[in-house]
């Protein structure tokens, strides 16, 4: 088994407080990836198999306008993850994710660990709740941009 | 509150405006203009940290704008404002040679000249909320040279155009600092972080534990602000934020800054989050 992908798991916030099963599972469907910069991770559409624990670098989500080119919607970088698709139906990727500098990530094939969740739920619920906090957290940013923040209805 | 002396009303430029003359006028980002002002006669008086001077345009009206300069740096005295109505307009385009008149220094300030030895001190601000904190950002940069504690920069625009003071955060970034920027809608070559503001904490490796964080911006971004840095670690008393209500004598006597038992001008704007602001941002809820 890989040491590499054990260590790097073992230090990413997402799994942060698992039981060692927990990190174990996602182990032995891991790998460790890197991306040059500009290279994408996934394209918007195509099937949501991968998700990506960032360890270092920074990832663009973004989405592709005809006449503007890529629009950058949110920058993910150490510590978080990019690839939530996977996490419900119909598990596609909804936006392109491109990395800024050089990423390392590991990589987790999710369709089995889906299967693995389903067979113990236990682990089951510990994944959905770490995702549901993650998923709150991203809703919460997005609404708080809705807010234009820093705009001059409410001058600064 | 940071309880302080204000120009007690009646003083020599407490209630009549100086004349001063604009030497030099900057476009900073969209919609944002700095202009260096001295006096027609004699020094410009000294002021703290985070204080505001109400500034005329003759023949328009008069705003509170706070001072983006340093106390006691060389040169003129500077205020970057925003263009968001009428007299603020008329302050943007005033041009170099044209007069303004000043009444001030007034309000409480950061506090940073009393900040103690080694503490980590952060900085968050908001569209020109890094206005009133330039000239205290200056200082702890410098603090942060003599040795005597950290200081780390979070900013928020909504676009990349809009940030402000482009030339200083590289030049804190080059000193050594922790600077991060980010925006809400990236731009085509924007290659930084989009997101809110409190996006940047995790990145920050500030000692939460006795660090000192300074909050400038809409009410909203720093009540979001406030309680992400809470979150983190640092205790709710050692966060500051500068607050905002319209003003009019600026000394107190008036009343149309109150702000619940606060009459900002006089109490602020530069308060105690934990324990007051946070209270006061959340009155209207009860
Ligand atoms: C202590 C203090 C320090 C300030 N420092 C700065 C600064 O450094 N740079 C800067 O650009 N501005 C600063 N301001 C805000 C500035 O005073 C206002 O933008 C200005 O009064 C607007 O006047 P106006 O006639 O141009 O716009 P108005 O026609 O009066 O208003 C235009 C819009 O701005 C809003 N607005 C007006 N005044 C305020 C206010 N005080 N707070 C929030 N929203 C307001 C109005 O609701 C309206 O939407 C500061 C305000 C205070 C109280
Ligand atoms: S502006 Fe008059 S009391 Fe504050």
């Amino acid at each position: 088994m890989n040491e590499a992908v054990r260590s790097l798991l073992s230090g990413h916030p997402f799994l942060a407080g698992f039981p060692p099963e927990a990190v174990e599972l996602v182990a032995e469907r891991a790998e460790v990836v890197t991306f040059r910069p500009g290279v994408l991770l996934f394209r918007e559409g195509s099937p949501a198999d991968v998700a990506y624990l960032v360890t270092a670098g920074h990832v663009a989500i973004e989405v592709h306008a005809p006449s503007r080119g890529p629009i950058v919607v949110e920058t993910i970088g150490e510590g978080r993850v990019v690839g939530l698709s996977w996490a419900a139906p119909p598990f596609r990727y909804q936006f392109d994710a491109r990395a800024i500098d050089e990423v390392e990530a590991v990589a987790i094939d999710t369709a089995p660990l889906r299967v693995a969740l389903a067979e113990n739920p236990v682990l089951g619920f510990l994944f959905l709740d770490r995702l549901a906090a993650v998923m709150l957290e991203r809703l919460q940013a997005t609404r708080i941009r809705l807010l234009d923040l820093y705009g001059t209805t409410d001058a600064g | 509150m940071l309880a302080e002396a204000v120009a007690p009303a009646g003083a020599a430029g407490a209630l009549v405006p100086t004349p001063y003359v604009v030497v030099e006028r900057r476009e900073e980002a969209a919609d944002v203009v700095t202009l260096a002002i001295e006096p027609t006669e004699g020094s410009a008086p000294t002021f703290r940290h985070g204080q505001f001077n109400m500034v005329t345009s003759f023949g328009r009206g008069e705003v509170a704008v706070s001072m983006s300069s340093a106390p006691g740096a060389p040169g003129p005295v500077e205020h970057s404002i925003r263009r968001v109505g009428a007299v603020t307009a008329a302050l943007c385009a005033a041009p170099v040679g044209s007069f303004v008149g000043i009444r001030g220094p007034f309000g409480t300030s950061w506090g940073v000249d009393e900040v103690e030895d080694g503490v980590d001190v952060v900085v968050m601000a908001g569209g020109i909320g890094l206005a009133p904190l330039r000239g205290a950002v200056r200082d702890l940069v410098a603090r942060q040279q003599a040795g005597r504690g950290r200081v780390f920069v979070l900013a928020g625009a909504r676009s990349p155009d809009q940030i402000l003071f482009d030339e200083d955060l590289r030049a804190w970034e080059r000193a050594g600092v922790h600077v991060g920027v980010s925006v809400d809608v990236g731009a085509p070559g924007w290659t930084g972080v989009v997101g809110v503001v409190t996006a940047l904490l995790p990145g920050a490796p500030f000692e939460a534990a006795g660090a000192l964080a300074l909050l400038c911006g809409p009410e909203i971004m720093m009540r979001f602000g406030g309680r992400a840095l809470v979150d983190r670690g640092v205790d709710a008393g050692r966060v500051r934020v500068s607050l905002e209500r319209n003003m009019q004598c600026g000394v107190g006597l008036c009343g149309h800054c109150q702000l619940g038992p606060l009459l900002v001008c006089r109490d602020g704007p530069v308060v105690r989050y934990g324990g007051l602001a946070d209270e006061l941002f959340m009155e209207r809820y009860r």
